[in-house]
């Protein structure tokens, strides 16, 4: 029974579902009904024209008609009747207006209704974009007949069929292809329809490869459903698409891990891009890279050392380069998409630089909330952009030592724009100066670049690879708050000490600003702190904050001669704990009542509670808190002043007598060399001896 | 206590004291035109001692105030000079030392001395040529203030001036205040076995304010009393050669050289003058101490008035 193959291959889009299969077999009960009713019509002979009635006239190809000036032929091909799906039904089971008229009929008959039988079919007709131009009186809307022919339609997997999948994409193309009326004069946004198709991987699959399960126009439009992406019961609308899709490439999100969580993709099918936004319909090629341009293609002109480009740059690409890169296995399509394979010069057709986030979409997401992603936004010529750090055809990992990424590099690399006076220095406002130079002699720098150790913090280590902020950015991994979780990823066993400290934010509730890491430590100049250097620096930094303590720090011995460059004697730090400082008052501080004696000892070994008291932070200028301080002070002061001014006194008036004995010697000697003279009296040894005595 | 040279001199002058005021210069002229001779005024123990107390004073005033006046460049300097901090506390410790060995010799010298020439305490005490203030120095004083203001003579000074005798105590009073500080400091781990911890802290302001003192007094007031008052200008070189011309003894200390020329002890104590290239060398030790003490004097005055903190 043929028409049992015909029913349950004509709504193929439904054969998955259950429903679709209850429907198929409703359909073929009517069938066998209808064409029980059909024979047994026939058999009683009922008072209706028979298919040969028809056929006696209608079976000349001469019979023809005048409809609006044109001659139009009324010709049925038995042959193709007998041969079509419909081919046992009589002809008035379609043209039911026929019953009763008497043969020949003279006034043309009416249109046929399809849906008398295939009522689904029809009703999905009626709502798409199809019927409704109908309804309107669309003279270019299609019906059944335009896609399915007449009296001669076919089963769907008959090759000969008019929608059989291998035409479908010529069937939709007599209407949807550049130049048809359609395409010209409705509101149709794709472009090239059917031969982007026709190109496409699916194209390609099904009509060069004739494979026919590639998917033709009806797949992913349906065959009669066909809605506006935007209408949300579309098959193709957004939140859709990627159900349909998966129709043929099942389990499409597990090869997508790396861009998109696969559960996302349905579950948010709204804010993930869709199947579309990467494998734009129709193009070229339905993927975003060709597949076909083989790398050969474009070394053909790119392997040309003299290539230029028309600004004079060389368009030369170095095999080599690409073979030993990361991206050996990566096609150059794959990047430079938008090649075309079918022009003479594939490439002619780029018109985006290389987008590495097509790939790379994590990264490329980091790197646009960046301040250096931010800039290129914004089209700053500054901004530096993937192939700025990574380079271009020659792009390495960043454990390969040759990589510009590799760890001992990346200062170099961060220093092409923010050395003093390059482009990136040049436009920074904040405090930082000097930073390649003072990083090269930090610890971090001499570790890295002097001593080797990959493992040392380098630019990125601090400010990351892609997401690099300004500190005063509450995201920025050198943000205050962030600082000390920065520097504890390799410091772990310090940020521990830190944030139980009364320096850290977890402990110390306040509006003032607290210290971090760097505010001790410095940002790029970080030195060894077991050196002379910082241990003198320290207590400045300390002194920033806690300005009065360091002032009576340093009228102590400790602070006098740590001033004149001492290192071995106690510093802020040796007695209040460096990372682990704590109140006083707390029992866990190295300066409570319990722990002070032994914090002495670690200069002092044989220190004693008493001992412990002397005062680490005294000045003799608080009456209140040190009286006896103060007192001993004024009283020497005092004692100095008395001394002072009554010997000054003595000395002064004492002054003018001694002058004037000074005239009367000098007087005194000037008379005794006058009378010596005559005497040959005294020596001039005398004179040398007694030089200067009067 | 007391200087015990002219011990025959001292026992005779105590006995007739006033009646050698009268006639001070009775025996003007001993010297014959010819004869170079000058008097004796320092022993070489005194004049030794003296060296190590210029030596020792100087270094620790150096080394101290560099701690004291740390705020300053001039003290990052010096010590760095010094061969740093470390360096300089040890180069202090050690000038301390000798210090305190300059002051125990003196001492037990001026004790051995008393034995060695069987004087009593009360004649090396009281005596004329005692150290001790007594009350003609305050009559001194007062006919000093009074020829100050050109209203007397100038006084008949002894063999000790009362300033002379206030220099003199003050080295006393300075190694005890600033001795005993000072070895609080040095050993405060020691020392708060018996005093508050706080203790330390109050070492350190009389200790330094003292030696403030002590420096701020000798290289001004001592400077000028003793070696460039205006007559003796540019530098009385007696402490350093011991010998000073008779004519200064005469006209400086007239009550010592009547004493002397009573007893007719003069003699004994004149010597030729010192070969001139010694006493070009004591100049030139003389100067740099002079020399390394004003510095010291501008410094401690930038210091205070510029730099204080």
């Amino acid at each position: 029974m043929p028409g049992h193959r015909f029913f349950r291959d004509a709504a193929p889009q439904q054969k998955r579902t259950t429903r679709a299969r209850g429907r198929c077999g409703q359909r073929l009960l009517a069938f066998i009904l209808l064409s029980l009713l059909a024979y047994l019509g026939h058999a009683a002979a009922i008072q209706q024209p028979s298919k040969d009635d028809c056929l006696a006239c209608h079976g000349e190809k001469s019979l023809t008609t005048k409809r609006g000036g044109r001659t139009v032929s009324l010709f049925v091909d038995p042959k193709k009747f007998a041969a079509s799906v419909h081919g046992p039904l009589q002809c008035t089971n379609c043209h039911a207006d026929l019953e009763g008229k008497d043969l020949p009929h003279s006034a043309p008959l009416a249109k046929v209704n399809c849906g008398s039988c295939h009522s689904d079919e029809f009703q999905q007709h009626a709502k798409s974009v199809h019927g409704k131009a109908l309804a309107r009186g669309d003279a270019l809307a299609p019906r059944c007949v335009n896609c399915h022919g007449n009296h001669d339609i076919l089963p769907v997997k008959d090759p000969h069929s008019s929608v059989a999948a291998i035409k479908i994409p010529y069937l939709c193309g007599q209407c949807h292809q550049e130049g048809t009326p359609v395409q010209l004069n409705r509101d149709i946004a794709q472009h090239d329809i059917l031969s982007n198709y026709t190109e496409s991987i699916h194209g390609e699959g099904l009509l060069k490869k004739g494979l026919i399960v590639a998917a033709n126009c009806a797949s992913c439009h349906t065959a009669h459903s066909i809605l506006p992406h935007t209408d949300p019961n579309s098959s193709i609308a957004r939140k859709n698409i990627a159900a349909t899709c998966t129709k043929c490439h099942a389990n499409i999100e597990l090869v997508h891990r790396k861009t998109i969580r696969g559960e996302l993709w349905e579950k948010q099918a709204n804010t993930l891009p869709a199947c579309i936004d990467c494998h734009q319909p129709h193009k070229v090629r339905n993927e975003f890279y060709s597949q076909g341009m083989a790398d050969a293609d474009c070394m053909r002109c790119h392997g040309d050392i003299h290539l230029k480009a028309s600004d004079g740059r060389s368009m030369l690409v170095r095999v080599n380069e690409v073979a030993s890169s990361r991206h050996v296995k990566v096609a150059c399509s794959q990047c430079h998409s938008e090649v075309n394979a079918s022009r003479i010069r594939p490439c002619e057709t780029i018109t985006h630089k290389v987008d590495c986030t097509a790939c790379h979409e994590a990264i490329g997401q980091e790197y646009a909330g960046s301040t250096h992603g931010q800039m290129h936004a914004k089209g700053d010529p500054n901004a530096p952009f993937c192939k700025d750090c990574h380079g271009t055809h020659h792009v390495l990992g960043k454990r390969n030592p040759e990589s510009l990424t590799f760890s001992t590099n990346v200062p170099d690399l961060c220093a092409k724009c923010h050395r003093e006076g390059q482009k990136a220095a040049v436009l920074y406002t904040g405090k930082e100066h000097e930073i390649i130079p003072r990083y090269t002699e930090s610890i971090h720098g001499k570790g890295l670049l002097k001593s080797g150790l990959t493992v040392t913090a380098t630019c990125t280590s601090c400010h990351t690879a892609h997401h690099e902020l300004p500190a005063s950015d509450p995201a920025s991994t050198v943000n205050p708050r962030n600082v000390p979780a920065t520097c504890g990823t390799c410091h772990h066993g310090i940020e521990e000490q830190f944030v139980q400290s009364i320096h850290s934010a977890t402990v110390t509730h306040t509006n003032q600003p607290l210290p971090v890491c760097n505010d001790c430590h410095s940002a790029h100049s970080i030195r060894r702190t077991d050196l002379d250097g910082f241990k003198l620096d320290i207590m400045n930094q300390c002194g920033h904050c806690h300005a009065e303590i360091a002032k009576t720090y340093f009228d102590t011995y400790h602070g006098k001669v740590s001033r004149l460059g001492y290192t071995s004697t106690a510093k802020c730090y040796d007695c209040h704990g460096a990372h682990d400082i704590l109140k006083v008052t707390d029992p866990r501080s190295h300066l409570s009542r319990a722990n002070v004696v032994a914090t002495c000892r670690k200069c002092h070994a044989d220190a004693t509670r008493r001992f412990a008291g002397y005062l680490t932070h005294a000045t003799h200028h608080d009456p209140k808190k040190y009286p006896f301080l103060f007192w001993t002070f004024w009283g020497m002061t005092a004692l100095l002043v008395g001394t002072f001014t009554v010997s000054g006194v003595h000395t002064l008036l004492w002054l003018p007598r001694a002058l004037q004995m000074r005239r009367q010697l000098r007087a005194e000697e000037a008379k005794m060399l006058e009378g010596g003279e005559s005497s040959s009296r005294p020596a001039p040894e005398d004179k040398d001896t007694d030089d200067g005595r009067p | 206590m007391a200087d015990h040279r002219h011990a025959a001199t001292a026992r005779a002058e105590y006995a007739s004291d006033t009646a050698l005021m009268a006639e001070p210069a009775a025996a003007s002229v001993v010297l014959q035109p010819a004869d170079r001779r000058e008097f004796v005024r320092f022993t070489r123990l005194h004049r030794t001692l003296h060296a190590c107390m210029i030596v020792s004073f100087l270094t620790l005033a150096l080394t101290g105030m560099s701690l004291k006046f740390s705020y300053t460049g001039w003290a990052f300097r010096l010590a760095h000079l010094l061969g740093g901090f470390e360096t300089a506390g040890f180069i202090h410790r050690t000038a301390a030392l000798v210090m305190f060995g300059t002051f125990t010799t003196h001492i037990v010298t001026l004790v051995r001395d008393k034995r060695r020439n069987q004087l009593t305490w009360r004649s090396l005490l009281f005596g004329p040529n005692t150290l001790l203030p007594n009350k003609r120095d305050a009559q001194e004083l007062a006919g000093t203030l009074k020829w100050f203001l050109g209203l007397g003579p100038r006084p008949e000074y002894g063999r000790w001036t009362y300033w002379e005798k206030f220099d003199y105590f003050a080295v006393f009073w300075g190694i005890v205040v600033i001795g005993s500080t000072g070895l609080t400091l040095w050993f405060p781990v020691f020392f708060t076995r018996f005093v508050p911890g706080a203790f330390i802290n109050v070492a350190t302001i009389i200790h330094s304010d003292e030696a403030l003192l002590a420096t701020g007094f000798i290289f001004t007031v001592h400077f000028f009393n003793t070696h460039l008052r205006p007559e003796k200008f540019p530098m009385d070189t007696t402490i350093f050669t011991g010998h000073m011309p008779l004519a200064e003894l005469k006209r400086d200390k007239p009550r010592e050289y009547a004493a002397l020329m009573t007893t007719g002890e003069l003699e004994e104590h004149l010597e030729e003058p010192q070969p001139a290239i010694v006493v070009k060398a004591f100049r030139a030790f003389a100067w740099t101490a002079l020399g390394i003490g004003f510095s010291v004097v501008v410094w401690i005055v930038y210091a205070m008035i510029f730099a204080y903190r």
